[in-house]
């Protein structure tokens, strides 16, 4: 790697992690976000985890912001600085705020000394009366001072951060002097604080970018794929995707409804869909439990419909603001009955948007729900990226005909895919049914109706040409990880450092995790002797799946961990380089 | 235009009758059940309205009387218990331009889809809501719903449930429905009359019918003796929520038709493209 990790070097650095923490009210996430806004007009990559306790206001929180010359798409090892506006509760962030003795800390000493967990750290302590500072300014804010110190410290050139800036705070216009009067003072102290290790100029801009969080990236990939019904009850970590949504389909003449359960609102979007409108919902965790009734419902009647679930800890309540990867059981196999079901699960910030659109796609041409699986990291994570390549997925349906002589809503074709009737077409009126029906939809409870309407199901998605997007496969070598979601992005950091060390290893990300896909996994990992399983999750759900769905070549090892933690890329690599040099 | 279309437009001009909007597909309820008669209302209040097949659409969830949609030749969607007016008020909102009408029973529509019940009326989608009421779960062989008397002796509430009875039509004005009404399965063609007059209201439009369930409750054959014209059809709620909570429960007719504005969805116009929104994401 080119990053000089180990502190004392003038060489410019290619990414650095800086925590910006403190209680709530504090205006932690502010100051993340005008920073990574000036970041990226800088041209500049980066992203914006946030993390906070499970108070409304007033808890403590984080903003964990990472600058780089090029794309990321997870948070580093560890962290190079951290900027506490005050140290109330700041124990609590001990494990995701790795630090060391290459570590600097930026702290107020009127507001106490740092807990034990960071002095213990070796982190070098800097003294600074943040608070004070922004007294002495009438008007300013201490997250103001903390701007300025972290610009100073990565190199943020002044005067783009000025524009952003003036533009974050151009409906407060009494504020903008004082601010800027603050982060001036903080800059100057940051400047100085570490001088010589800032972040390389970026490289010049080859194409447009986007500051986009993984929800709005779902959204407006919903809308792209050709969603325009929408109904949702707000849940903790998705809510974003619905207020994302709800100007933005008004906009594109869809419709957005707020409904009093989930129970609600994964049957409003089955009825909307029903109607020929393509209809998707987002929910976590719980919801999509509520919901796994009535998936089923889509599966029987064969209405295409889309559910994004942004997955949080659980079981139960869980950990609602914080990730992990641990619907996948769910996700593949919660329905009662032989219920086949897609699922998709985006594996950057970026892919979000592709994911969701590529769901919206397969729902709609297998006439089958379609699960997307994207999680609290890529959910609420912001992050600078490279505009995504159009790709084409649109919805498209295959409707029947008005006046079709002998029309069969549920006819066994080839392909198991039946034209839809459409209310409003003439004709063809039939009544979709989740009893088992026969061709026509009447209930029919026969042997025969219902071994027909099971593999006709099946036959849909089995049948369907997936084609590459199943999985990013990238690199070769004896040893392959397999890997889904927002484990992907230090996985990848961990194989790009282990093939430096003179270790090749391939790379599976998965996107499409149902229906399994068995032979272009067995073509992908042909030749390895070992593989990897990466997830966020305690019990190996994904290695569950795999081992129920394939034949894993060579020898098998898990690497999991449960939320919140992310998977650390540091972590990976040096399981990778060990077991590859046994 | 090929042939087909032509005399499909054709067909599409012919007044339709009653008997146009029944299947071919034979119900299988119990003979005596008060459904049978419940569909002959659903067909007369379609005809009467004009209405055509393939623009309506009748949504219903499970038990006895979320049969009907299969009877019809309309569109229909039978889906899971409890969720039929989700699954309506999601059709309606997509599609403004069809008729859409809920059937559902008082376990399916009072019980397990209770929540969803208020929370329609409270929304005000103009759609209509019949509920055939017999006071029993019949599907599932005799188990009282919340409609049942406190003292009705069953297998799984041996002695009576000791609970009060629901009032749906309280619960509906108090949530906002714009149009209450109750009707009576032996009478099916008034009962066809008060459909049709809920479909032609705007808003939530609910009907509730006392359909006997002649198999677990031979008794309700007597409450064909019991009915009567309601005493009054009121715009004023507190009104109708006097009568509804002091009368015997078989008072007949609308009861309550108010002035709400339907929930309607924002715009039809797309007055954006979609490549238009990630303007807000562009650095």
């Amino acid at each position: 790697m080119t990053d000089s990790r180990n502190g004392s070097g003038a060489a410019a650095r290619t990414s650095i992690s800086v925590a910006i923490t403190g209680s709530g009210g504090a205006g932690v996430m502010t100051a993340g976000n005008m920073l990574l806004e000036a970041a990226a007009k800088a041209g500049w990559y980066g992203l914006m985890v946030r993390s906070s306790g499970p108070q409304i206001r007033g808890g403590e929180a984080a903003a964990l912001c990472r600058f780089a010359t090029r794309p990321v798409d997870c948070l580093d090892d560890r962290f190079d600085v951290l900027i506490a506006v005050d140290w109330e509760n700041l124990h609590r962030f001990a494990d995701e705020i790795p630090l060391d003795s290459a570590s600097l800390m930026v702290g107020d000493p009127t507001q106490g000394d740092p807990p034990e967990v960071f002095a213990k750290s070796a982190a070098r302590y800097e003294r600074l009366g943040i608070k004070g500072m922004a007294k002495a300014i009438q008007g300013s804010w201490p997250n103001m001072v903390v701007v300025g110190v972290a610009a100073g410290l990565i190199g943020l050139p002044k005067d783009v951060l000025r524009a952003v800036v003036e533009n974050m705070l151009k409906k407060s216009r009494a504020g903008l002097a004082p601010s800027l009067a603050a982060i001036d003072a903080g800059y100057e102290a940051g400047e100085t604080m570490q001088a010589g290790e800032k972040l390389a100029a970026p490289a010049p801009r080859s194409e447009s970018r986007w500051l986009i969080t993984g929800n709005q990236a779902a959204g407006y990939g919903a809308i792209r794929g050709g969603v325009r019904f929408v109904a949702a009850y707000p849940i903790t970590p998705a809510t974003e995707v619905l207020e994302w949504l709800a100007p933005a389909l008004a906009d594109v003449g869809g419709t957005l409804v707020q409904a009093e359960d989930e129970l609600a609102s994964i049957n409003m979007i089955i009825g909307a869909s029903f109607g020929g409108v393509p209809a998707l919902t987002a929910t976590a965790g719980p919801g999509l439990s509520l919901m796994t009734e009535s998936l089923g419902l889509a599966v029987a009647a064969e209405v295409p419909i889309v559910v994004i679930d942004v997955m949080r800890g659980g079981p139960s309540t869980g950990i609602p603001a914080k990730s992990e990867q641990s619907d996948v059981s769910i996700a593949v196999n919660g329905m009662h009955g032989d219920a086949p079901r897609i699922v998709v699960a985006p594996n950057s910030v970026a892919d979000c948007l592709m994911s969701t659109q590529w769901a919206v796609h397969l729902a709609e041409a297998t006439q089958s729900p379609a699960i997307v699986l994207s999680d609290q990291f890529f959910g609420q994570m912001r992050a600078v990226v490279d505009r995504p390549k159009d790709v084409s997925y649109q919805g498209a349906r295959l409707t029947a005909a008005g006046n079709t002589e002998g029309y069969k809503r549920y006819s066994l074709t080839e392909s198991g895919i039946s034209p839809m009737a459409i209310p409003g077409t003439p004709g063809i009126a039939y009544t979709a049914d989740g009893l088992t029906h026969n061709e026509r939809g009447i209930p029919s409870s026969g042997a025969k109706d219902h071994a027909v309407q099971l593999a006709k199901r099946e036959r849909k998605l089995l049948g369907h040409e997936y084609g590459d997007y199943w999985a990013d496969v990238e690199g070769d070598g004896e040893t392959a990880v397999v890997t889904f979601g927002s484990s992907t992005g230090p996985v990848r950091e961990a194989i790009a450092r282990a093939k430096a060390d003179g270790v090749p290893v391939r790379l599976v990300s998965m996107r499409l995790l149902a229906p399994a896909q068995p032979a272009k996994l067995a073509a992908a990992l042909a030749g390895v002797k070992r593989v990897l399983v990466v997830e966020q999750n305690h019990g190996g759900q994904l290695l569950r799946h795999l081992r129920s769905e394939f034949e894993i070549p060579g020898e098998v090892q898990s690497f999991r961990r449960p939320g919140p933690l992310p998977i650390r890329a540091d972590e990976v690599h040096r399981q990778l380089v060990q077991w590859s040099n046994q | 235009m090929t042939a087909a279309t032509t005399s499909a437009t054709a067909r599409a001009t012919i007044p339709l009758t009653a008997a146009d909007f029944k299947s071919d597909y034979k119900p299988i309820w119990c003979p005596g059940c008060g459904d049978f008669s419940v569909v002959s209302s659903f067909t007369r209040a379609f005809a009467s309205l004009g209405l055509r097949p393939e623009n309506t659409a009748v949504i219903s969830g499970i038990g006895c009387s979320s049969r009907i949609p299969a009877y019809l030749t309309s569109y229909g969607f039978h889906g899971v218990h409890g969720r039929s007016l989700a699954a309506a008020a999601g059709l309606k909102l997509a599609r403004p331009d069809l008729t859409v009408v809920v059937a559902s029973g008082d376990g399916d529509g009072y019980s397990i889809g209770g929540n969803h019940f208020m929370h329609a009326c409270r929304r005000n989608v103009d759609m209509t809501y019949v509920v055939m009421d017999n006071h029993v779960y019949g599907m599932t062989k005799g188990q009282p719903s919340p409609t049942t008397e406190p003292d009705w002796d069953s297998k799984l509430s041996p002695g009576g449930t000791g609970l009060r009875t629901f009032h749906p039509l309280v619960i509906a004005l108090a949530a906002g429905a714009n149009f209450v009404a109750r009707g009576f399965s032996g009478d099916p063609k008034g009962t066809g009359e008060l459909i049709a007059e809920a479909i032609k209201t705007p808003g939530f439009s609910f009907v509730e019918i006392l359909s006997p369930c002649v198999t677990f409750r031979p008794e309700q054959r007597e409450w064909r003796k019991a009915v009567r014209e309601a005493p009054i059809n009121t715009d004023d709620p507190a009104r109708a929520a006097r009568l509804i909570m002091t009368d015997d429960g078989f008072n007949i007719g609308i009861l309550y038709r108010g002035h709400r504005e339907p929930y309607y969805r924002k715009t039809d116009k797309a007055a954006k493209q979609p490549a238009d929104l990630e303007k807000g994401f562009a650095i």
